[in-house]
């Protein structure tokens, strides 16, 4: 395996409504600054791949927008995902493994607020069966959560804990979108929005952006004072139906995360994309992972969670802690489809 | 099986509130005043229109503004024969690239009062505008570009006829 | 560069305008299962699911991979879900290869598909927006301009564009999976079939199919042993440019100059008409032949069309195209390409049946995407690098 590390990273501001702004238009300085942070030009990226939802932006094609907008001249060697940008980064790693390229830039923009999206998401389900139902992301989510709290040791006080901290931790984030100290017994005190979650148990609506630059070996070391190396990367997917899985369990996670090497060595921080406080609950027991790792130091998904690109800010905000010397190994996770149905792992080191 | 189940309907309707972005909300102001409004890239110094906020071929943010006359060539067009759903326009109508004087991109519209057999690329056309008590938020402001009494004019090779 | 990879299972549905006998999971099962039969493998031999499909509002599925997952044997395994317009399913088979490539995997299935009678394909790609072109003429009107431009600057003449579509509805005769089996085509068909957008008439375009393509790719230690021949993969290579900018070349594009430049160099071809001896090449209408053979490089610029004209590309000329119908004859958009891929993998494996080109040694795989804007080729051989 060769050395491949994110060497750079940006995002938008998370906002829930970027106003006038359109996805390129969000995403065209995060590419730039991205970009900058790398020294290098699109023109010297050996490869380009984005991740982004069509149903998202309501309109076909959309990823063609951005093509539109980053210079993709003279003609880049590229592709898209239409999936997190999390794995538009796994495919780029895949390319720099196979020698293809020896550098990428990833990118991914997720405007959530156009459409709603509560009910767009009800159509990544089975489309005989299920999406005709309409249900909704949330009362998905409710599903698993209400699994969760019946069949094990952790209750309602800790989910808010999860939401209580995550936004806790946003204060120091820049980019997030809620942040905040909030009293437990006064988020408990809330209404449900639909039982057992309340509404901090659950993702804000965000439009956002993301942006890394991935480098293989020297390039890497020329470029970057302390380039995160990815020490391991896997994604694995689990079946569809709700009823076949136990929710209460995310055995991709775990999978991916064996695969990945998560366990191999001490653990400073996890970004996890937990969009709802049970998940987190979930993915950690999913992952082993110890006190003393401190969970989402970003804020995570409860604190900004711009759909199709807030897996990828998970990669770069695990990676920019291990840039900046904060950290020295952490890991980040992505996650896709309903109630965790699809998982990636990314180990992340310092030298 | 008798009568076994082989289709069902399962319709889907979401709603959704498009951004137009700010380079083509300004696009779309200059029309509701029957101005057409392009934007040059600051590195090429190519004349983009419709105003995109960005040059696709440098990558960068497109900011000056520059405001194009409503007369162009046609460089290329198709006779599209059949009906285009939601569309008042009646086949057979002609579809046209239409690079306006001092832009150095195409404009996609339609061209109108000459019958489609006689449209050619190289013609000289200029915008037939709707009424202004009816002018929107819309290219569609203007119904067609319509020929003009001059003579053809000789096309470039699109490679050549842009500032390198 | 990289680990040697072979294709060593293909398998296709039975392209139609409507397959009501299955649904979308048991179109994408129907390809995968005669992909491993081909490659006598089983859905627990496969390490990784990679799959493309064109826009999702074809099908009214979002990432319709998640629901896909159970039928394709992914559970538990990566799977991944690629979209770059139409030439997705020639970029899917390249992702799919990178992972053998990389050595990550051992074998790979990889399946491309499109439904497109399960939704409104007319509504999926015109959902009204206020303010992208208000003229919505379908890919038709988007590409007959640049087909005008083409004809306008190579002086070709008319019947170019028919003696395409007779040719390559000819061949889908001897495909049993293509879509179109038109018994009786003449020129004088296509000729009195009606313009739909000057200079294209109806039967120079695609038509619009349901169907899925599937491929297992494996490592050479793997392929070698594989039951049938594997076509062995020489180059791989994607390139996209932007949709319009001043001075963009439309009718031959530079990223298909680009892509096919490093395809030919990672698989050492200097003279690609001579050293390609079949190819299976994107043409949803007809014109696209010779347009694309001058941006293949197998015929100068402003002479494709001679290729077409003197039969060169015809099932018994020296450069054989689509010999398979291509997409004017079977058009599943998001597995289109695939379908080139694969088809140029049968033709080096000698799997291709009827249509199949004796002695074909080396065969290129070419799909494109957006407005002349994506591209992606491979080149397959028959013989172990």
């Amino acid at each position: 395996m060769r050395d491949v590390a994110v060497v750079s990273f940006a995002q938008a501001p998370n906002v829930r409504n970027a106003g006038a702004m359109n996805e390129v238009e969000i995403l065209m300085p995060v590419v730039a600054q991205a970009l900058e942070k790398s020294t290098l030009t699109l023109q010297e990226i050996g490869f380009t791949c984005s991740g982004s939802s069509d149903y998202l932006a309501g309109a076909p094609f959309s990823f063609v927008m951005a093509i539109d907008a980053i210079g993709a001249w003279p003609p880049i060697s590229e592709s898209h995902v239409e999936m997190d940008g999390a794995w538009a980064l796994y495919e780029a790693w895949v390319k720099i493994q196979h020698g293809a390229a020896d550098s990428a830039l990833v990118y991914s923009f997720g405007k959530s607020s156009p459409g709603q999206i509560r009910d767009v998401l009800a159509l990544q389900l089975d489309p005989y069966y299920m999406a005709p139902l309409w249900p909704d992301s949330v009362s998905l989510a409710a599903l698993q959560a209400r699994a969760l709290l019946e069949s094990s040791a952790y209750g309602e006080k800790d989910l808010a804990e999860v939401a209580a901290r995550s936004r806790r931790n946003a204060q120091s984030n820049p980019k997030a979108q809620l942040a905040g100290d909030f009293d437990l017994a006064a988020l408990l005190a809330e209404p449900y929005l639909v039982s057992p979650l309340r509404k901090h148990d659950c993702p804000p609506i965000t439009d956002g952006a993301s942006a890394v630059v991935l480098a293989a070996g020297d390039l890497a070391r020329r470029i970057c004072e302390r380039p995160a190396w990815i020490r391991g990367i896997d994604h694995r997917i689990e079946p569809h139906a709700l009823g076949v899985r136990d929710l209460t369990r995310s055995p991709s996670t775990e999978l991916a995360g064996e695969k990945a090497g998560a366990a191999q060595g001490p653990l400073d921080l996890a970004e996890l994309h937990a969009p709802f406080t049970h998940q987190e609950l979930i993915l950690r027991d999913a992952l082993g992972l110890k006190e003393g790792v401190e969970i989402n130091p970003s804020g995570g998904a409860l604190a900004a969670n711009p759909v199709m690109a807030a897996g990828l800010a998970r990669i770069g905000e695990a990676a920019s802690r291990i840039l900046s010397g904060s950290a020295n190994r952490a890991l980040a996770h992505a996650t896709s489809g309903p109630c965790l149905q699809q998982n990636l792992v990314c180990v992340l080191e310092g030298e | 099986m008798e009568n076994p189940v082989e289709e069902i309907q399962t319709p889907i309707r979401l709603d959704y509130q498009y951004t137009a972005g700010e380079a083509t909300a300004r696009f779309l102001r200059g029309l509701k005043q029957g101005r057409i409004l392009g934007q040059r890239c600051p590195s090429c110094r190519n004349v983009i229109v419709p105003a995109r906020g960005a040059c696709a071929r440098c990558g960068v943010a497109t900011k000056e503004e520059v405001e194009l006359p409503d007369v162009g060539t046609v460089t290329t067009f198709c006779v599209v024969h059949i009906p285009v759903p939601g569309s008042a326009v009646k086949p057979p109508f002609v579809c046209a690239t239409i690079k306006l004087d001092g832009a150095d991109i195409g404009l996609f519209h339609l061209v109108g009062g000459i019958p489609p057999d006689q449209v050619r690329a190289g013609m000289r056309v200029k915008a037939q505008w709707k009424p202004r008590e009816e002018w929107d938020y819309t290219l569609e402001n203007i119904l067609y570009f319509t020929p003009m009494d001059e003579p053809d004019v000789e096309l470039d090779d699109p490679r050549s006829s842009a500032h390198a | 560069m990289g680990e040697l990879c072979g294709v060593v299972g293909i398998g296709q549905t039975k392209y139609a305008s409507k397959r009501g006998d299955l649904s979308i999971a048991g179109l994408v099962r129907e390809a995968g299962i005669r992909a491993l039969e081909d490659a006598d493998l089983d859905w627990k031999d496969i390490d990784a699911v990679v799959i493309g499909k064109a826009p999702d509002m074809f099908e009214g599925v979002m990432m319709p991979e998640l629901y896909l997952a159970d039928a394709l044997g992914a559970s538990g395994k990566p799977m991944l879900r690629v979209h770059t317009a139409g030439s997705v399913g020639g970029s899917t088979s390249i992702v799919a290869a990178s992972l053998v490539q990389a050595g990550i995997h051992d074998r790979v299935l990889t399946v491309a598909f499109e439904k497109q009678s399960e939704s409104n394909a007319m509504w999926a790609l015109s959902s009204k927006q206020p303010f992208s072109p208000h003229i919505n003429a379908g890919a038709g009107g988007y590409f007959a301009p640049h087909i005008r431009t083409y004809m306008r600057r190579s002086q070709a003449p008319d019947h170019i564009g028919m003696l395409v579509a007779l040719k390559d509805r000819l061949n889908a005769l001897k495909n049993p999976y293509a879509h179109l089996q038109m018994e009786d085509i003449s020129l004088q068909k296509i000729e009195a079939s009606p313009m739909l957008w000057a200079p294209i008439r109806y039967l120079e375009t695609c038509p619009s199919s349901d169907g899925a393509c599937a491929m297992v790719l494996a490592r050479e230690a793997l392929a070698k042993d594989a039951p049938r021949p594997p076509a062995w993969l020489v180059g791989t290579a994607m390139r996209t440019e932007p949709t319009m900018f001043p001075g963009r070349e439309e009718v031959n594009p530079q990223a298909g100059k680009d892509c096919a430049a490093d395809v030919y160099a990672q698989a050492g071809i200097t003279d690609p008409r001579k050293d390609i001896d079949v190819a299976e090449v994107y043409v949803p209408f007809s014109w696209f032949e010779p347009m694309w053979m001058e941006n293949l490089g197998f015929a100068e610029e402003g002479t494709g069309w001679q290729m077409t004209d003197e039969g060169a590309t015809a099932l018994d000329g020296d450069m054989p195209i689509n010999a398979s119908g291509g997409v004017l004859s079977s058009n599943p958009i998001g597995a289109s390409g695939m379908i080139r891929f694969a088809e140029a993998a049968l033709q080096v494996r000698g799997m291709a049946g009827d249509h199949q080109i004796d002695g074909a040694r080396t065969a290129l795989g070419h799909a494109y995407g957006g407005g002349s804007q994506y591209f992606c080729m491979w080149i397959v051989r028959s013989e172990r690098p």
